[in-house]
């Protein structure tokens, strides 16, 4: 019955997704001096409806057996943005860094929040599975 | 699990930092060394960031490529008594920009701390999903 764990899956993706755009804030603020570095982000919103399957475009349609399907799943690399710097740079380095401090920090908050969202989830599940005696 | 990448990532970016805290050290050492027999005074030198990626993308890490010389001819004194004067009576110093170091240092020191503060977040959320379902 896989609507059991059907929440705590999006949840699941959504970690995942979060735990890639902290990867690539840290890296962003580990080149804030690199000259030349171009500074990425990715969609959350957009990358999150693909990784869980409610994207909008219309899957490609598959007329031979042997046709690949479109990958799922939560994958951040088709979804990297450039970020548009708000001032240039002599170096051409595109890194923000109050803004991706401010995007470091926004991002562990939520990332927290979807573990509690996960850990409550669980906890709902194992109240729901106990037997009447036991509380 | 990517928020393991964090530590490579931020790790190179720190050491990269360090490395330049340590070219700043050896350069303000040198600030007021005089040249030698060879008539070369200390040139002040300089770290030369890139970016190196680790694995998959998204996770770029730095890495110090070369460390380069600045070729500006020293500041001369004329100070016909010291005994590293040149015929002249010139004495000729290292290159070394004292200011310039300062705020070098001050620039890779803040750098150096961001990332160790992004470590540090990067380690409780990974704890905190240690203890997922407990």
């Amino acid at each position: 019955m896989p609507r059991l764990t059907d929440a705590i899956d999006f949840q699941a993706q959504a970690l995942v997704l979060r735990s890639e755009r902290q990867r690539l804030i840290a890296s962003n603020i580990a080149n804030a001096d690199t000259p030349g570095y171009v500074a990425r982000d990715i969609d959350f919103a957009r990358a999150l409806r693909e990784a869980t399957g409610q994207t909008g475009a219309a899957p490609m349609a598959a007329t031979q057996a042997r046709h690949l399907s479109q990958a799922t799943g939560a994958r951040a690399e088709p979804n990297l943005l450039y970020a548009t710097p708000s001032q240039t740079n002599l170096d051409r380095n595109t890194v923000d860094m109050d803004r991706e401090r401010a995007s470091f920090a926004d991002n562990a908050v939520k990332y927290e929040a979807t573990l509690r969202f996960i850990n409550s989830s669980i906890r709902t599940m194992l109240d729901a599975m106990k037997s009447p005696q036991q509380s | 699990m990517s928020l393991f990448q964090i530590f490579n990532v931020s790790g190179s970016a720190s050491s990269a930092q360090s490395q330049r805290l340590n070219t700043v050290a050896s350069n303000l050492a040198n600030a007021d060394t005089v040249a030698g027999p060879d008539g070369q005074a200390y040139k002040a030198r300089q770290v030369v960031f890139q970016t190196q990626l680790m694995g998959e993308v998204g996770a770029a890490g730095v890495r110090v490529s070369t460390i380069s010389e600045d070729n500006t001819p020293g500041r001369r004194v004329h100070d016909p008594k010291h005994p590293a004067a040149d015929g002249e009576g010139y004495v000729t110093y290292s290159n070394v920009n004292p200011v310039e170091e300062m705020v070098n240092m001050i620039s890779a020191s803040r750098s150096y701390q961001n990332n160790i503060e992004v470590m540090n977040t990067a380690k409780t959320l990974l704890l905190k999903t240690l203890q997922l379902g407990q």
